[in-house]
């Protein structure tokens, strides 16, 4: 798809340039509109669909540095890859042209062996960002989709009722003193390859990665029919996939890993916090706190997974608990009934 | 003398990348209707004294002059690009001579 069948714009004011640029893509294989300038060919842009634009910088009417201006303010537009080409003097054009979204610069007259390549680069880029618009849309709603696709990321959070879970390796420190630190990553990376697997499969998000734990949340940045019963879910596949591990590692003379996961359902904040450049989706309240404070009871009751009474009352049905009672945990000023969660 | 006006290794590549017949009208575009209307837009906007407008169409020629490898009249349109508006037509002159030159030049390498 992206070598061929490809809708391509031309826009240049000279007319030998465009007919000429025009030729050879239509030789590349693909199917070619062109417009004199770019007053022209925004209208075209707005009008029809594309591709890819290829566009000339000195033109009449509207400039090719215009053009660019006003398809970054166009949330339909911002998107479609450019390749500018200019015989215009000076690094400085060149520069400016990438500023403003330009995706590449192929200096004029136009290398046929450059062109075909940064085409095909741009429209597999373009091919990539569309199947990624896909899969929000697959997971989302169609108003989440289009918050996140308009916003990115805004710091800040919104109030969500959601699921949250940790996980983490019991004994991990005798764990590390018995092998050495090379087997000691590689034993971590498989963990998070598997316990990632586990919960993103289920709809969850993994939202921190602290050590040997990670957090992770159920029915946020986009909503979840089922949030508990996917955590819920989650962790039995993620003792499933703990226990299939260890089989392999007492096969090999090592020591056997022990995970314990705590969940509990709520309302809470999710939002970006950090700065612009660097932000975690995260999530603040009660409901985290207790999550985490029954992932750290797992031990003393003896149970893998622990939840609190909001996720016990959502996946009795399909599941036979085992009610712990009420127990007073750390940092909790009443004692909170507490469930294990069956595992095979 | 050919050789001197058009570079025979872009013209070649040219006619390889886009075929010979797309080259023979794109040629026939240049010379019968792109350049002259270049030409006539550079003497106007010298009497018109807008250095802008001159600078847009030593542009516009010096880069299909490139394309065509007609090298001697990209250079002559790129001095008049990056240059200051010249005090008469002398230097214009000189450039419809390497234009007629160089089209001439194409005529005869597209038909052959």
């Amino acid at each position: 798809m992206a070598e061929s069948g490809a809708r391509l714009l031309v826009a240049d004011d000279n007319k030998v340039n465009r007919l000429l640029l025009g030729r050879s893509l239509e030789v590349l294989g693909h199917r070619v509109a062109m417009a004199e300038n770019g007053r022209v060919a925004l209208e075209m842009l707005r009008r029809e669909s594309f591709d890819l634009l290829l566009l000339d910088m000195e033109m009449p009417e509207m400039s090719g540095f215009q053009v660019l201006e006003q398809m970054v303010a166009d949330r339909q537009l911002r998107d479609l890859p450019v390749i500018v080409t200019s015989s215009l003097e000076g690094a400085a054009h060149v520069a400016r042209c990438i500023e403003l979204g330009a995706d590449d610069y192929l200096p004029k007259p136009v290398n046929p062996v450059l062109l075909k390549a940064r085409i095909n680069s741009s429209l597999e880029k373009k091919r990539l960002r569309d199947q990624q618009k896909a899969l929000v849309r697959r997971f989302a709603t169609s108003e989440v989709a289009e918050d996140l696709q308009r916003s990115g990321f805004a710091l800040g959070g919104k109030r969500i009722h959601g699921t949250v879970m940790f996980c983490d390796i019991r004994g991990f420190t005798s764990i590390t003193e018995a092998q050495t630190a090379e087997e000691t990553i590689e034993l971590l990376n498989t963990f998070y390859t598997l316990m990632f697997d586990a919960i993103t499969g289920a709809g969850g998000v993994v939202n921190q990665m602290v050590g040997d734990g990670l957090m992770s949340i159920f029915g946020a940045p986009l909503p979840l029919a089922d949030p508990c019963g996917s955590a819920v879910r989650a962790a039995r596949e993620m003792i499933e996939l703990i226990e299939m591990l260890n089989v392999e590692r007492q096969a090999g003379g090592r020591m056997p890993l022990k995970i314990g996961i705590g969940i509990a359902t709520g309302s809470m904040i999710a939002g970006y916090t950090g700065t612009h450049s660097r932000a975690t989706y995260t999530c603040i309240g009660d409901a985290v706190n207790l999550a985490a404070r029954l992932e750290g009871h797992t031990k003393e009751a003896g149970r893998p997974i622990l939840i609190d009474g909001p996720t016990a009352a959502a996946v009795s049905d399909a599941l036979t608990l085992e009610p712990l009672g009420e127990v007073a945990l750390k940092g909790k000023a009443a004692a909170v009934p507490v469930f294990a969660v069956p595992v095979a | 003398m050919t050789s001197a006006t058009i570079d025979p290794a872009i013209f070649a590549e040219l006619k390889d990348t886009a075929g010979a017949d797309f080259v023979c009208d794109l040629v026939a575009t240049f010379a019968d209707e792109e350049a002259p209307q270049m030409l006539a837009e550079l003497r106007d906007a010298l009497a018109a004294g807008s250095a802008e407008r001159f600078r847009r169409a030593a542009h516009s020629l010096k880069s299909n002059a490139m394309t065509f490898g007609a090298l001697p009249l990209g250079e002559l349109s790129r001095t008049l690009e990056l240059g200051s508006l010249p005090a008469d037509a002398a230097p214009l002159d000189a450039l419809q001579a390497e234009l007629e030159r160089a089209i001439q030049a194409l005529k005869a390498l597209s038909h052959g």
